[in-house]
């Protein structure tokens, strides 16, 4: 282990740690390709936990699909530049198989209908369509799909969640919600999510909570929480307290920064970590070099200071402005690491629209990296930037995830592309 | 409905009105289309001017400013920041203007003190290396939404109603008086009538369209001006460019912020306005010139605003049309009730108010004296919060772990924005996003309501305040109103924010579906 440490050449380096750089990461190491990860985690904190593959297309019509996979269809025929229109079928399903299996090795389990978008509550009263929930999450599917009689949770100082917002709105459609507002256990003022739920692996403060609860269950059969039901060890935490509630319990995903985006993070650190992946996951990379034929070099940086890796390819899950992949300024918007070729919008005026909620979607939304049909980025020529230089997520242009409702799916699907097209080169 | 003066608009010159009639023991009604300041009061930079700017242009309205800035400094401190400001011109600019500047300002006893180049760079160091000249003088800051919300708190102990989201749609007439004005709530499209003895229209941009309702005349000019708001304080005084007033050439300190204007472009009709790219862009690179530093800072919003001039004379340019104001008497217009004052400054508001109180007191035969030029403003504590940076520094004498800071950006605790809503409720008003936002510093910061939205929506569901499906509704206008001043400054910093932003209330939330 000490030398792996001190190694510096890899097969393949994946920038970015977000959904997309993480699943790079992972099929990379299941393909046995010696890979380091670099970037920094913030933007994972950002996931809500939900994985959506595709539930709005066209975006401008916005027509809500139930089977996400005649969604795929659907858009394959329409929008041939769209990232999703360059991976199979059989492989967008074997990418999200993979990635299910792998986050249920970690203990963090995920559910779904494999060929059916479900709905699930979230904060803020809204209803969310989405592809695979956390297990932890999924008694709220099924409670909201069959109205059962349940009691909706919240905490005092809890910022941001309100059960009687939820209930308030889905008042026509789940009747028999209920609310109750208490005092988180210890009573020290806890305002984030985090805390609750590291507080909650305590099995005192679970106790304290459930026997708060019982005595407002009532007759509900059900009890929502905010998304805070344990971090560390969340499957045990879980059934522990509902246990000792007495009735099924379920989480509803709160906004970011979240829980689940930390449980996930830490998921996949562990899980990389013992497939052979060598993380940099504090790390930003300053400068990324390459010479036709020769290796890539990347200088990175961190607080306990910097290192250079080199690396035979590269796959760039960068993210978008707020993963810092992308960058604008007055003039226009710039691939970060490369100044690679974006497309773009022809001048700032048109990057967004008049109203913040137009259904169309924004302009800046679609540009990113044009790429071949391998992945690769390629130049104003078309021809690849570089053989081995391959590109993954929301960096892609030709797509808008916000509004289709398809970012983990389409860096999942996109990551495992990415690194299907290095394998077979 | 009946009242003795019916009040159109309810920027401050409407509401500094209502406060002196009252003080007189006038009653009024203030009828407004929007809420507090929705035109160009809330619209502008919020510039006390010491009146040097005008020195060469207006000798009277230089002359009003000084007075007036002086009355606020001592009357209305909490409304103001005594900053000092400079004037400063840099390589290029018109030697001759530089060169008269001094004599116009001691002609129009504006103290104008000169500074060496040294001493200006040291005093405003993101000041441009290549400046030729810079004068010292008396400018000051002032907050519009204090100083309109502190106005109106006086009227409404004394009686005063405010009607918001009542836009008047006409009136009735017998003779040559008005009867009563017919008035429509936008939100529920309810109609009401309300009489009085004397309309007064203080409507300004919608002076012309109120005066054809009532059967007068008024030949407005409509001037769009823009301005850009900064993530943090780039001077600690005004500073102007000393030459003839142009594009982009006053920065002026908000607290925590700077606010950079203006652009000047004439409009056919004042309906909703919105700064551009364009604008904007324009204004970096004018601003520039002067403070080099704009080409880089981090901008948080823009906004644009209406002037209303009132056209006197042969059209040379908006730039030109006087800023004094205009108390018109439509008695020549055959309706002996009626009058419209318009035009002005921010900072000869309470002059503006004077003028036209002391004509209704005359046809209303009451002989009392004005009595807002003695009288300090009072302060009412719970519309404070719209100073930046009081919020935190409250929070930081009283950190209070169970009371949550709904916005962080502003350090807004939860129990702020109670007290703001138990006031305003008070005061008749139904909270909403946009209501709390106008009363408090919400959404104001690097954010933009990212997180403070959902956070106070939720809390005000929480009190009962909203439902669920009234809180979506709000939600959805909050942002949309914020985005109206995000959209041309969005590069840089404030673009990740906003795709942040995007990302969570359209990504997860589902607003635009």
């Amino acid at each position: 282990m000490a030398n792996r440490a001190e190694r510096s050449n890899y097969e393949l380096a994946i920038i970015g740690a977000g959904i997309a750089g993480l699943s790079a990461a992972l099929f990379a190491a299941k393909e046995g390709i010696e890979t380091v990860m670099v970037g920094e985690t913030g933007e994972i904190l950002f996931a809500s936990g939900l994985l959506d593959l595709l539930s709005v297309h066209p975006i401008g019509e916005g027509k809500l699909w139930d089977d996400p996979w005649a969604a795929l269809n659907a858009l394959r025929n329409d929008l041939p530049d769209h990232p999703f229109s360059k991976v199979s079928p059989a492989h967008i399903r074997t990418s999200i198989d993979g990635l299910l299996e792998f986050l249920s090795e970690q203990n963090l389990p995920y559910r779904r209908d494999p060929d059916r978008n479900v709905e699930v509550v979230i904060a803020m009263g809204g209803v969310k369509r989405t592809y695979c929930v956390p297990e932890t999450v999924w008694n709220g599917v099924q409670a909201l799909e069959e109205k059962q009689p349940t009691l909706l949770v919240d905490f005092e100082e809890l910022k941001g969640f309100s059960a009687l917002q939820i209930a308030t709105t889905l008042t026509d459609r789940w009747p028999g919600l209920r609310t109750a507002t208490i005092p988180f256990p210890g009573g020290r003022g806890l305002q984030y999510a985090e805390q609750l739920a590291r507080a909650l692996e305590n099995p005192e403060s679970r106790g304290s909570l459930a026997c708060d609860i019982r005595a407002c269950l009532g007759r509900a059969q059900m009890v929502g929480f905010p998304a805070v039901i344990g971090l560390y060890r969340t499957r045990e935490v879980f059934k522990d307290l509902e246990k000792r509630i007495g009735v099924p319990v379920f989480e509803i995903p709160t906004l970011p920064p979240s829980v689940a985006g930390l449980r996930l993070r830490d998921a996949f650190h562990g899980g990389l970590a013992a497939k052979g992946v060598r993380l940099f996951p504090r790390h930003r990379v300053a400068a990324l070099r390459y010479e036709l034929n020769s290796n890539f070099i990347l200088d990175i940086e961190a607080s306990d200071g910097g290192k250079t890796l080199s690396a035979g390819a590269v796959i760039l899950a960068t993210g978008r402005f707020l993963g810092r992949g992308l960058r604008g300024d007055r003039g226009r918007i710039h691939e970060t690491l490369l100044d690679l070729p974006v497309f773009q919008p022809q001048e700032r005026a048109l990057w967004h629209r008049h109203d913040f909620l137009d259904p169309r979607g924004h302009g800046i939304s679609e540009a990113g990296l044009m790429i071949d049909n391998r992945f690769r980025p390629i130049a104003a020529d078309c021809d690849p930037v570089h053989p081995h230089l391959y590109a993954a997520g929301s960096v892609l242009g030709h797509q808008n995830w916000v509004r289709a409702k398809c970012g983990s799916g389409l860096s999942v699907a996109t990551a495992f592309a990415a690194v299907n097209a290095f394998l077979t080169t | 409905m009946h009242t003795q003066v019916l009040i159109i608009g309810a920027g401050v010159t409407g509401l500094g009105l209502a406060r002196d009639l009252v003080l007189r023991g006038i009653s009024c009604i203030i009828v407004e289309q929007g809420d507090i300041n929705s035109g160009a009061s809330g619209r502008n930079h919020g510039l006390l001017h010491s009146g040097a700017r005008y020195v060469s242009s207006d000798s009277e309205v230089a002359a009003e400013c000084l007075e007036e800035a002086d009355i606020l400094k001592r009357l209305a401190p909490q409304c103001v920041e005594e900053t000092g400001g400079l004037f400063v011109a840099v390589e290029g600019d018109d030697e001759r203007f530089i060169a008269d500047f001094p004599g116009l300002c001691q002609k129009a006893r504006i103290p104008a003190q000169s500074l060496d180049i040294q001493e200006a760079l040291e005093m405003e160091p993101c000041l441009s290396q290549k400046i030729i000249a810079a004068y010292r003088v008396p400018d000051a800051t002032v907050d519009p939404f204090k100083l309109a919300l502190q106005n109106f708190c006086e009227a409404h102990n004394h009686g005063t109603k405010l009607l918001r989201y009542h836009k008047v749609v006409g009136f009735k007439k017998a003779g040559n008086r008005l009867i009563s004005a017919h008035l429509i709530n936008t939100e529920t499209g309810a109609a009401i009538f309300v009489e009085a003895d004397q309309f007064i229209s203080a409507a300004g941009a919608w002076c012309g369209e109120i005066a054809r309702m009532a059967g007068a005349d008024m030949d407005m000019l409509y001037s769009k001006g823009s301005l850009t708001v900064t993530h943090s304080r780039l001077s600690n005084r005004v500073i102007n460019r000393l030459r003839k007033p142009a594009d982009g050439d006053i920065l002026v300190p908000g607290g925590t912020v700077s606010i950079f204007g203006t652009t000047s472009l004439r409009m056919d009709v004042p309906a909703d306005v919105r700064p551009t790219v364009r604008e904007v862009d324009h204004l970096v690179s004018e601003g520039a010139a002067m403070i080099p530093g704009m080409e880089n800072v981090r901008y948080i919003r823009a906004y644009a605003g209406i002037r209303p001039l009132i056209r006197s004379g042969p059209d040379a340019g908006d730039r030109s049309v006087s800023r004094g104001f205009i108390l018109v008497d439509h008695a020549e217009d055959g309706i002996d009730n009626f009058l419209t004052i318009s035009g002005g400054k921010l900072t000869t508001y309470r002059l503006m108010a004077e003028r036209t109180a002391d004509r209704v007191c005359e046809r209303l035969g009451v002989c009392k004296p004005c009595r807002t030029k003695e009288k300090p403003l009072p302060v009412d504590p719970a519309f404070e919060w719209t100073e930046p940076g009081l919020a935190p520094r409250e929070w930081i004498k009283h950190p209070d772990h169970h009371d949550p800071l709904l916005c962080e950006c502003e350090m807004i605790p939860a129990s702020v924005i109670e007290s703001v809503v138990n006031a305003f409720r008070s005061q008749g008003g139904k909270p909403s996003l946009k209501a709390i936002g106008l009363r408090t510093r919400m959404g104001k910061g690097a954010c933009q309501g990212s997180y403070c939205g959902a956070r106070v929506t939720s809390h005000l569901c929480d009190r009962g305040d909203l439902t669920g499906l009234e809180a979506r509704k709000e939600l959805r206008r909050f942002l949309q109103e914020r985005w109206k001043g995000e959209r041309s400054i969005l590069w840089g910093g404030q673009l990740v924010q906003s795709e942040l932003k995007e990302a969570i209330y359209c990504g997860l939330l589902g607003l635009e579906m």
